[in-house]
């Protein structure tokens, strides 16, 4: 569906995208991840044709954007990151206009208007200006302005930023009903949208990327580097790394009393691939330690992302 | 071609939503009428020679206040962004922008239109130079809404937006008072540059292709100048 290879802009002297290559198959929701200033729009807005690389080519379908920019234009609907539309237009005249330039007619037009009103939530404001709008409602518009045609490519930047917790999960509903049978590329910088609603994760930083697989899959691959948080009571620090430290499975033990109960905190990470649950359990078993806490922590994907883009 | 119509239709919805389209009008009719009439009087003539005269003048700052926004104001808004990811190309959006400032221009002068008929109540009137110089009006119109729209391609605040192209307007209008410092080997070029002569020469009502063409070739180069620059700006 959509292919990239070696995609590249400078801005001047700054390289914002920086050979980047991609393949995005037909029905797939893909999440674009990133720290500010990774890249992120400016490779949306390159797929969208609005930006031309530096170097490096981009075909949609059949067409590459460089080439045919109108054909491509028309197979995808596009929402720009806080939703610049028209502020001084009404709600109405606005998405008419879109339909009127999307080639949307008569009867088609109007059946279409309210089928988008219906599914983004619009009655209410159909005759208020843009520009009175609150942030969600104006990004509401913005999603129905992007699905007007109802393209087979969909491109949100940011779509749920400045909603509140309500509007994110309508915005995350929609997005994922869409996504069953088109493909969706989204960008984000809040992990646990990604993980809500994307097949697929692409992160990137400084231009390149840095990860590239199914949500899944992302998750899994670290699933083997486990935490295991401990609360005892009546132990010493020293004993504790003695005991708990020299257990099979266990590679690193930290401990650190509690200031407001003087309850210990033990932290211990195990090896990739093993389960030191259980002898674990029988170690503090055999001491006169209670036992307050036993939690275990998959690594999530906020510590991938952070070790995946943090400096150097 | 459909989607000039749509964008066409669309800007000039704009210019009536916003005041500038208000404002613009009225300062207008105002400046124009007050010139013209109270001179009108003086020289007790039923002809219009007195509002074509001033009509360069007036158009040179007119003009870019009613362009400034077209670009500019999607520029700072970032609507630009949306406008150029819809199925339009670069010269449908020019075409679009440009004939709504056109429109807005005809449509100024429209009221105007009432002053030969009062005059005509008043004594005789020689329509001929009256209909070139509403023709030659278009035509300047044309051109100076020409390069208000590439000023207003240039840049993203509207006020330099309007700055940049009441300068180059108001230079060719001024362009022929200046010729006393214009070297001899470039006094014929020079001569032909500016807009109130070949304006001058419709309103009294010889209609020449030479001014036509030098008309509708600045609105030509205004157009393909902006054309270039969204180019540029990609």
């Amino acid at each position: 569906m959509i292919q990239v290879e070696d995609l590249t802009k400078f801005y001047n002297d700054l390289c914002a995208v920086d050979h980047i290559s991609l393949e995005i198959p037909k029905g797939e929701i893909m999440g674009l991840l990133g720290p500010n200033g990774a890249g992120k729009t400016t490779t949306l807005r390159m797929l969208t044709g609005y930006f031309k690389p530096t170097s490096g080519r981009i075909r949609i379908k059949d067409h590459d954007v460089d080439e045919q920019p109108v054909a491509v234009k028309g197979l995808i609907g596009y929402l720009p990151e806080s939703a610049p539309l028209y502020p001084g237009m009404l709600v109405y005249d606005y998405l008419s206009y879109i339909a009127d330039i999307r080639g949307l007619r008569g009867e088609a037009k109007i059946a279409r208007i309210r089928d988008l009103v219906d599914h983004c939530g619009l009655h209410d404001i159909m005759h208020k200006t843009i520009g009175e709008l609150s942030k969600g409602l104006k990004q509401r518009v913005g999603l129905a302005h992007a699905m007007m045609s109802d393209p087979e490519i969909l491109i949100l930047d940011e779509p749920t930023s400045g909603l509140d917790p309500n509007q994110i999960v309508e915005i995350r509903d929609i997005i994922r009903a869409i996504g069953q049978e088109k493909t969706v590329i989204l960008s984000t910088h809040i992990l646990s949208e990604a993980e809500a609603t994307c097949d697929r994760i692409v992160i990137i930083n400084k231009g390149r990327i840095v990860a590239d697989d199914r949500t899944a899959n992302l998750k899994n691959a670290t699933g083997g580097m486990r935490q295991i948080s401990l609360g005892l009571q009546n132990a010493t620090e020293a004993d504790t790394l003695q005991t708990l430290g020299t257990l099979e499975g266990v590679a690193d033990v930290t401990a650190r009393p509690n200031a407001d109960d003087g309850v210990l905190d033990v932290t211990l990470t195990c090896r990739s691939g093993s389960d030191p649950r259980a002898a674990i359990y029988a170690a503090v078993k055999a001491t006169d330690w209670i036992l307050l806490e036993f939690v275990q922590h998959a690594r999530d994907l906020e510590s991938i992302f952070r070790e995946l883009t943090k400096e150097n | 071609m459909q989607q000039v119509v749509f964008i066409l239709k669309k800007e000039l919805q704009d210019f009536f939503i916003s005041p500038i389209a208000y404002i613009v009008m009225t300062v207008f009719l105002l400046v124009t009428g007050w010139l013209f009439f109270s001179a009108f009087f003086v020289f007790d003539q039923a002809d219009m020679r007195n509002f074509f005269n001033l009509l360069p003048m007036t158009f040179a700052f007119v003009i870019p206040a009613i362009t400034m926004r077209l670009f500019a104001e999607e520029m700072s808004t970032g609507s630009y962004e949306t406008l150029l990811t819809l199925p339009v190309t670069f010269r449908d959006i020019i075409l679009g922008k440009y004939l709504a400032g056109l429109a807005l221009v005809a449509a100024l002068l429209l009221p105007t239109l009432s002053y030969p008929l009062f005059i005509s109540f008043m004594g005789e009137l020689d329509w001929g130079p009256v209909i070139g110089g509403y023709i030659g009006a278009l035509f300047m119109g044309a051109a100076f809404t020409g390069v208000g729209l590439f000023a207003s391609a240039l840049t993203r605040n509207q006020i330099i937006a309007f700055i940049t192209g009441a300068v180059i307007c108001f230079a060719l209008t001024v362009i022929e008072r200046m010729l006393f410092f214009v070297p001899g080997a470039l006094l014929k070029i020079v001569s032909q540059l500016g807009a109130s002569l070949h304006f001058q020469n419709i309103a009294r009502g010889i209609i020449d292709s030479r001014d036509l063409i030098y008309f509708v070739s600045v609105a030509f180069l205004g157009l393909y100048a902006s054309h270039l620059v969204m180019q540029e700006k990609k």
